[in-house]
């Protein structure tokens, strides 16, 4: 070697590499047990408002909080910024994975987060208690929607509700004939659309997939796509291995997935209300279908991160967004049945659309328990299965990273 | 130089130094634990053997593209063009380094589009390894002809001419004076292509389909599945081939020709 000085730098680093490895750290004690298994680290959570902070920065999902900047006629951020004087900074995210890593930035003060981040984000310790007596809207948020395994640990809430919907199978009216009716379309073997099916990039669709087999495979006995042991995953994994041939692309990032429906490169798969009404816009073909079996889905939570620096800018927001205006315009814009019970009149009488709470069953509790949720897979199973251990989230990135090889 | 030290070799041994840990599978928080984990299962599950294998071999192929492509072009700007459109050829050369990466990149994701020209040429390769292929080889394409350009540059005209005096055809004289002068600057533009292409991630989610390379996996753990450690561990095989390879180039005398 010609460098001996560098070789020795790079010993030294190395060393040091196992000196600091050595250590561990420890975890904080204390705090609720939640039904999942988990125990949610000591918090502190706002005992009262203060003065606002004149800022707050939102992660949330694509189409949550639209300030004009997609469609000047699209925009409840600036009502909001004129009532508060909280100026708002809008991040947006693909996937409930860059969510959670982007709430450990200590950048973002409240975050639009569903049912397989909520308890990711509680458990790590990364979002506070919510407050729900300082939140005005809250009375008017839908019972079914409070105190859920997905958004609040032994009675105390995490967040406020926004919604809830179903993903959906979507494709090109004037290439697909005729008009599929299940998820098969996308799951068969030899399907007629090879190459142009599009599957949402996460590890969470591998549910889809099992929810593909619950009802076509009963003897597999699966009962909730979220509980897989170790040979259903294999089962669904298989599925989505034979599935991956015919994929033109995974998508997460939804301005790409509307790019490629609008070219054609992409004529059927899972998509959103919200990137429906987008290619809609553009008077593109395209058509979306909730099939008979039921689907996979969200239900959306907004909470308030740990470290936010500005908090009472975040329940500001929180109480908006969950309001009757405020969740009534980004409910009806991303194509989800609204949280508040209120929100529908207000998208009857503005948006005039009195069918859309109809059309989305938003008061319709026994049809939202039809639709599965995202959630986080744990080892304790959560269909209530006790005999075996079920695979964790863990598993299925790792099973994810395989099945697109 | 002390900076740099710290800047460059500090980063890297932070990296490896991260490759050691794990994290928690339920929350994703680092766990500062030393583990061979992250490495056995790099080891031991065949998937990122195949995607290393997958991403080896699309940069070798882009390489030799990129060098088929640079020969000829580097061949008529220094020798057989006048000096005024030498110039201007370099100049054309350089000009695709002024626009953004993801300008070009998303350019060809309009070309390789099932509705686009390509399309209408009755060549549509879609998106996949081909379309990727394609799209890394323009993109890494000036990288290569310039150090081509400028070992040809080196070379004299009167080898050559001694050449055809001696009774060599045009390609003989390529094969046996111009290559193995030429060569050096090949593997100069040969590291950058190569490097260049076994850590790109993004031409790949652009272009590339449901392709993954060795690039996505590791900005996927940590991006998105948040696990930095696996990130750290898969980052520190194109550490090694680049370590290797250019180990290899060194042999070859080429570093001193840059």
């Amino acid at each position: 070697m010609k460098h001996p000085r560098r070789v020795a730098a790079l010993a030294a680093v190395a060393a040091l590499a196992l000196a600091v490895s050595g250590c561990g750290s420890s975890s904080g004690s204390g705090g609720k047990k939640s039904a999942a298994g988990f125990t949610a680290p000591d918090v502190p959570m706002a005992k009262k408002l203060g003065t606002k902070e004149g800022a707050v920065s939102i992660l949330a999902w694509p189409g949550y909080a639209e300030d004009g900047s997609n469609d000047p006629k699209t925009d409840w951020v600036t009502p909001f910024e004129k009532a508060t004087g909280c100026q708002a900074t809008v991040k947006y995210f693909g996937t409930s994975d860059e969510a959670v890593n982007l709430i450990k930035t200590g950048d973002y003060d409240v975050v639009s987060a569903s049912g397989d981040a909520t308890l990711r984000l509680i458990a790590g310790g990364d979002v506070a208690p919510v407050n729900t007596s300082l939140l005005t809207n809250y009375g008017d948020i839908r019972s079914f929607l409070k105190d859920q395994p997905y958004n609040s640990v032994d009675g105390q809430m995490y967040g406020m509700p926004q919604g809830w919907g179903a993903n959906l199978l979507t494709y090109n009216p004037d290439v697909v004939k005729p008009a599929p009716t299940s998820w098969s379309s996308v799951f068969e073997s030899s399907s007629p659309y090879a190459g142009k099916i599009t599957p949402y990039d996460s590890p969470i669709y591998i549910a889809d997939a099992a929810l593909y087999l619950m009802n076509t495979n009963p003897d597999l006995g699966i009962k909730n796509p979220y509980a897989l042991d170790k040979e259903q995953l294999a089962k669904a994994v298989a599925v989505l291995k034979a599935q991956r041939p015919q994929v033109s692309e995974y998508w997460s990032d939804y301005l790409k997935q509307q790019q490629a429906f609008e070219s054609g490169d992409s004529v059927i798969g899972t998509s959103w209300q919200f990137i429906v009404n987008l290619i809609d816009a553009d008077k593109k073909p395209i058509k979306a279908i909730l099939p008979d079996e039921g689907s996979t889905g969200w239900s959306d939570t907004w909470m308030i991160a740990a470290k936010s620096k500005h908090p009472n800018c975040a329940y500001a927001w929180l109480d908006y967004i969950g309001g009757p205006d405020g969740n009534a315009a980004s409910a009806y814009y991303f194509g989800e049945a609204p949280a508040n019970t209120k929100a529908c009149d207000v998208i009857a009488t503005t948006d005039k659309d009195p069918s859309f709470c109809d059309t989305f069953h938003a008061a319709d509790e026994a049809y939202a328990k039809k639709l599965w949720y995202w959630t986080t897979p744990v080892s304790d199973c959560l269909d209530g299965r006790t005999k075996v251990k079920c695979t964790t989230y863990a598993d299925w990135t790792q099973a994810w990273t395989e099945i697109k090889g | 130089m002390l900076w740099l030290g710290v800047a460059y070799l500090g980063a890297l041994g932070a990296l490896f130094l991260a490759a050691f840990w794990t994290t928690n599978e339920f929350t994703g928080d680092l766990v500062k634990v030393f583990t061979l984990d992250n490495f056995r299962q790099l080891l031991q599950l065949p998937v990122y053997r195949t995607i290393t294998a997958r991403t080896l071999g699309v940069a070798v192929l882009v390489t030799l593209v990129d060098a088929a492509l640079a020969l000829p072009v580097a061949f008529f700007m220094a020798k057989v063009a006048r000096p005024g459109l030498q110039r201007l050829l370099v100049i054309a050369v350089l000009m695709p380094l002024w626009a953004s990466y993801l300008v070009k990149a998303y350019a060809w994701r309009g070309m390789l589009s099932q509705s686009g020209p390509l399309s209408w040429l009755g060549i549509s390769p879609g998106y996949g390894l081909t379309g990727l292929v394609v799209t890394l080889a323009y993109l890494w394409l000036p990288y290569m002809i310039l150090p081509v350009y400028a070992g040809l540059q080196k070379l004299p005209d009167s080898l050559l001419e001694a050449s055809a005096d001696l009774g060599a055809p045009a390609l003989t004289t390529f094969r046996r004076v111009v290559l193995p002068l030429v060569f050096p600057a090949l593997v100069a533009g040969s590291i950058f292509t190569f490097s260049l292409t076994m850590g790109d991630y993004i031409a790949v989610k652009i272009v590339g389909g449901p392709t993954q390379m060795l690039g996505n996996v590791v900005a996927d753990n940590y991006g998105v599945a948040n696990n930095l450690p696996f990130a750290a561990a898969y980052a520190v095989v194109p550490v090694l081939v680049m370590l290797g390879y250019l180990g290899v180039v060194r042999r070859t005398g080429a570093l001193e020709n840059l």
